[in-house]
């Protein structure tokens, strides 16, 4: 178990040079630099742009300029932002991180909540009323974009019922204690529930499935030959078998929700890492740029890696090879 | 005979309703009685509904099967209509049940000592320690020797063998009257199956356990069992005890399921004498269920399906070669 917790580690880390050398690549592919638009500019001579980008190390060979990126992004140190004059991408990044994370951890609360108790009912009572109603609710839920959605619910519920914001975290920053936290809250309904949406259809079809899977194994039938009641049925001998699919999909939706976390903080114009990740790309500012793709990246990795953690946790099966 | 039956079965019917309208009649009116300590082997080919007899005892019948109807009496208690609940105190008290496989039977992600103390705590009402101490007599009766170890062990560090063997601690941990086991060695190697067939013999003896026998194989059923059950399209088509049934069988399938026996390893689903397959239990032919195979097929038999004789009360056969019996 240990072992295998290490060895999950361990290959962790070439994943990790690969993702940065990908996202380093992907950023010195993209046309231009931060000073492309200006170049335009006549009153400006090229010879100072020049100037500055042998300042900033941009002529300089690539593998340097990769080595010379990753060595500082390994210290901690994420550079400056080039938009920003004079900000470091850390703190850009600190104060938009929290906001992202309440976000989707919100999302996956309601997601969870929502989706894990119906997937149950809908397998334990197949092709009944709410069965459908929920295999329905499911494919509207990938089906429909998270802009789109997102959109309508600012529609409906911000602008014609007034229920909820439609934008921002907090309504004013004198608002302290736990109505500051009721607050939060309540602005993170609408952006919650659009970026919980497709995640919540995807847990409720794996969950019924997974379910009606496992109740018709023959080691339930054994469960229920010794006597076991409902409960102890479905709550012992069903869910623990039926969970350990779902956590694997929690690994791979992580990234799913992240991205789409983008998408919702601009829709309902959240401060949160995405927007920023949005308007630096609008900006060309490689430095944040790069980080926060760095920085999902690693997150999708340590998702995934503790998925694998408790997958192994949970299915003994797994734990001695 | 004047001893109660441990468990009697009346007139059970246990249908499927398929799609399209159609029925599978999976068990269709069977009687039987088993008697404490007695051995009854239920034989017959694949899909005759041998499986779904035992779990319609059990209660077992999941969607889209239903009983339709019958009365299960165990020890002299009607059961037939018992709940939900009430049939929870019945399973794995009053009857036990081991299934074909082994390796699919236990649950995966608990370890033998959590499945084993489970049972006896909830029939036994036994404290945790109790139960754990009586899970690991049970595991060292039925040869497992490391059983401290094995308590802790989960389903995959185990054979088919060991497996099968903690399924029969389990099914004796609580002392039921009736065990039924659902082709218990089928899917073990043949120099298993010798040894799990003695254990359950032997805990059978120990515990004065009448034993449901549900088998392809009449080698198994000469050695162990006391009455014999033919079964055919849902039906039982011939009964009588082993010595009489294997000497002079009476109905044309069981002839066929015996002259098959020296070819074939004694596996009934590869039958060399008799030609055909079973037809499925939603399009039985009409008159008897046999006729479409039988080799001494009559008229009458496309029109009438025999019924069970009873003219003889040690051996009954369903055919409309024995009609003579009748009036005696
Ligand atoms: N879930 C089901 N849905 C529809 N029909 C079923 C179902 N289960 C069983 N049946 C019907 O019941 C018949 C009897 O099945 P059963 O499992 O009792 O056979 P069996 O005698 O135990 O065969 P085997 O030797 O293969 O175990 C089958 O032929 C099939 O037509
Ligand atoms: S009743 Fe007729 S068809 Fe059926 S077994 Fe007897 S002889 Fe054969
Ligand atoms: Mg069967």
């Amino acid at each position: 178990m240990h072992k295998y917790i290490i060895r999950r580690i361990l290959v962790f880390i070439p994943m990790l040079i690969m993702l940065s050398i990908i996202v380093f690549a992907l950023a010195k592919a993209a046309p231009g630099d931060p000073f492309t638009g200006k170049i335009l500019d006549p009153t400006v001579d090229p010879e100072v742009f020049n100037e500055q980008r042998e300042a900033l190390g941009l002529n300089d060979p690539i593998p340097v300029q990769y080595f010379r990126w990753a060595t500082s992004m390994a210290k901690g140190d994420f550079g400056e932002s080039m938009y920003y004059k004079g900000r470091d991408v850390q703190s850009l990044i600190s104060e938009r991180i929290v906001n992202t994370v309440y976000l989707g951890l919100f999302a996956l609360v309601i997601t969870l909540v929502v989706a894990i108790p119906i997937g149950i009912y809908s397998a334990k009572n197949p092709y009944s009323p709410l069965d459908y109603s929920a295999t329905t609710f499911g494919f509207l839920g990938l089906a429909i974009p998270n802009f789109f959605f997102g959109l309508i619910a600012i529609y409906v519920f911000a602008i014609k019922l007034g229920w909820f914001p439609a934008q921002g975290t907090i309504s004013n920053i004198h608002i302290t204690g736990f109505s500051e936290f009721l607050n939060r809250i309540h602005h993170m309904v609408l952006p919650g529930i659009t970026l919980g949406l497709a995640g919540t259809a995807t847990y409720m079809r794996y969950m019924r499935s997974e379910v009606l899977d496992v109740l018709g194994s023959d080691y339930i039938r054994t469960a229920k030959a010794k006597g076991m009641n409902d409960r102890n049925v479905l709550y012992k001998h069903t869910l623990r078998n039926a969970i350990i699919p779902i956590i694997t999909l929690m690994g791979f939706e992580f990234g799913a929700l992240l991205s789409g976390a983008i998408i919702t903080e601009q829709v309902f114009s959240y401060p949160g890492l995405g927007t920023l990740f949005i308007n630096s790309i609008t900006n060309r500012d490689y430095p944040v740029i790069m980080s926060i793709t760095l920085l999902l990246g690693v997150a999708i990795l340590i998702g995934n890696l503790l998925a694998d953690i408790f997958y192994s946790i949970v299915d003994p099966r797994i734990r001695y090879d | 005979m004047t001893q109660q039956a441990v468990l009697q079965v009346d007139n059970l019917k246990t249908y499927f309703h398929l799609e399209e309208g159609k029925t599978a009649k999976a068990v269709d009116d069977i009687s039987f009685k088993i008697s404490p300590g007695e051995t009854v082997a239920l034989v017959g080919e694949s899909g005759s509904g041998k499986s779904i007899s035992a779990l319609s005892i059990m209660q077992l019948i999941n969607k889209p099967g239903r009983i339709e109807g019958g009365k299960i009496t165990l020890n002299g208690k009607d059961i037939t209509n018992y709940n939900a609940k009430q049939m929870t105190k019945i399973r794995g008290n009053d009857i036990a049940m081991i299934f074909q496989e082994p390796m699919t039977a236990l649950n995966p992600v608990f370890t033998i000592g959590n499945q084993i103390t489970e049972i006896v705590r909830k029939h036994k009402n036994m404290s945790r320690q109790e139960a754990h101490r009586h899970a690991i007599h049970l595991l060292k009766l039925v040869g497992l020797s490391r059983a401290e170890e094995i308590m802790k062990e989960f389903p995959h560090q185990l054979s088919g063998g060991m497996r099968q063997r903690v399924m029969i601690a389990m099914a004796i941990s609580c002392d039921p009257m009736l065990l039924i086991a659902d082709e218990p060695t089928t899917a073990l190697d043949v120099t298993i199956q010798a040894q799990i067939l003695d254990l359950m013999n032997e805990m059978k003896e120990r515990f004065q356990m009448a034993l449901l026998l549900i088998t392809h194989d009449v080698g198994v059923v000469s050695q162990y069992a006391d009455r014999v059950m033919v079964m055919y399209g849902g039906q039982i088509v011939e009964e009588a005890t082993v010595d009489v049934l294997l000497e002079s069988p009476k109905h044309p399938y069981t002839q066929g399921l015996l002259d098959s026996l020296p070819m074939v390893d004694k596996d009934v689903n590869r039958l060399g004498t008799i030609k055909g397959t079973v037809p499925p239990a939603y399009d039985f032919p009409s008159g008897c269920r046999f006729s479409t195979r039988c080799p001494h097929v009559m008229e009458k038999c496309h029109s009438q399906n025999p019924s069970l004789s009873t003219s003889d009360s040690e051996h009954h056969v369903r055919c409309h070669l024995y009609p003579s019996e009748v009036k005696e």
